[in-house]
């Protein structure tokens, strides 16, 4: 049996799928500007825990242990 | 709230446009217009992109508080004329879709509201929510005639969440004088509504003051609520959101609504019977007209502030 390439019920949600995949898009980019809108700010501080690469801990003394 | 799901009969797929109905469109207008003039009345400026994604994510907030609020109404929706055309009682959309969309948007609103702007802006935003869907929609409305009253602080709220996106403040005067000044317009703007649209909400059952205390009562109110709502209007001409735009703004519109407000006191209901309610028709579209120039005249003292960037 040949599949069908359309579904019926794809042609009768066409609109409200062609809206939210754009609406999808939209907000993908909007994510993205707003991302490169706040790491681009002058108050933008990289966290301490990434600050020397990403998972890598800042260490808690500089003064070294006791041992 | 009756069981509308299973007996709703519906015809074709649901549009883009009915989920958008859904998340009352007019209703967003005001949010947004009276949020972007809070967070521009603000002595801190914000980042362009920043704004405009706080102000979206706050507007699908509203929205989403109305796709809850249609979702539980559904069942009075269907018998007053006023909201019998909305998708849920049109059969457009099913009660339980209009469910999910309120609840997935609402947390989406919050969380990305949160990130955008700040943590207080986020949470602002879902006790807003919250307000407006627990204590308003399934509580207040239909079980004490101050329903409109303590209701109106949900509509309220944006202009506060707009200074919050802004400066993270709360605790400073002027957001919550906006705040007030829509708390104040909200029960005379919807008890004219209630005296023209009559047997409405008496059909549905909802305890509006004109039900429960009749239509001479909420002349009273009417009244009583827009002398209070003149004061402190007018009284904000001469705080730091005011200025001589917003004076001579707001003495032009207080005289107008105040006349008004006097006006529907003076009549009884066979005069507006005589006219169809000529009077309170007058007055609700007024309403709409003294919130907007209100806000407007904010806006334009806060771009003369700016020094000429507007």
């Amino acid at each position: 049996m040949a599949l069908r390439p359309e579904h019926e019920i794809h042609s009768r949600r066409k609109g409200l799928n062609i809206g939210i995949g754009l609406m999808l898009g939209a907000f993908v980019l909007l994510i993205m500007l707003l991302t490169f809108t706040k790491i681009t700010s002058p108050q933008f501080q990289i966290p301490a825990s990434q600050a020397n690469g990403v998972g890598e801990q800042v260490p808690t003394s500089t003064t070294g242990g006791n041992d | 709230m009756t069981d509308v799901t299973n007996s709703q009969t519906f015809e074709g797929e649901p549009q883009l446009g009915d989920y958008y109905a859904l998340m009352k469109p007019r209703v967003m207008q005001l949010v947004v217009f009276t949020a972007v003039v809070g967070m521009l009345a603000a002595p801190v400026s914000v980042n362009p992109v920043i704004g405009f994604a706080s102000i979206l994510f706050l507007a699908i907030g509203a929205g989403a508080s109305g796709a809850l609020n249609m979702w539980w109404d559904a069942d009075i929706d269907a018998v007053m004329k006023r909201t019998v055309n909305r998708p849920i009682p049109a059969g457009k959309v099913s009660a339980q879709s209009a469910l999910y969309l309120g609840v997935a948007l609402s947390g989406m609103s919050v969380m990305m509201l949160g990130l955008s702007a700040n943590l207080l802006a986020g949470a602002m935003l879902a006790f807003t929510i919250f307000f407006y869907v627990v204590p308003y929609t399934m509580w207040l409305k239909r079980s004490t005639p101050q329903n409109i009253v303590i209701g109106g602080a949900a509509g309220a709220f944006p202009p506060v969440i707009g200074w919050i996106i802004a400066t993270g403040d709360i605790v400073v005067l002027e957001p919550w004088l906006m705040f007030a000044l829509i708390f104040m317009w909200t029960p005379p703007h919807f008890w004219a509504l209630a005296l023209f649209m009559r047997n409405d909400y008496d059909d549905a059952k909802v305890p509006m003051l004109t039900v429960t205390h009749g239509r001479r009562a909420t002349r009273n109110h009417i009244l009583g609520y827009t002398v209070l709502l003149v004061i402190l209007a007018v009284g904000t001409a001469f705080t730091a959101i005011g200025g001589w735009v917003y004076l001579v703004t707001a003495l032009v519109l207080n005289a107008l609504f105040l006349k008004g407000a006097y006006d529907i006191w003076q009549r009884d209901e066979d005069m507006s019977e005589a006219d169809n309610f000529a009077v309170e028709r007058k007055f609700f579209r007024l309403s709409l007209w003294y919130l907007f120039a209100h806000f407007g005249a904010i806006l334009a003292e806060a771009a003369l502030g700016m020094g000429g960037l507007f």
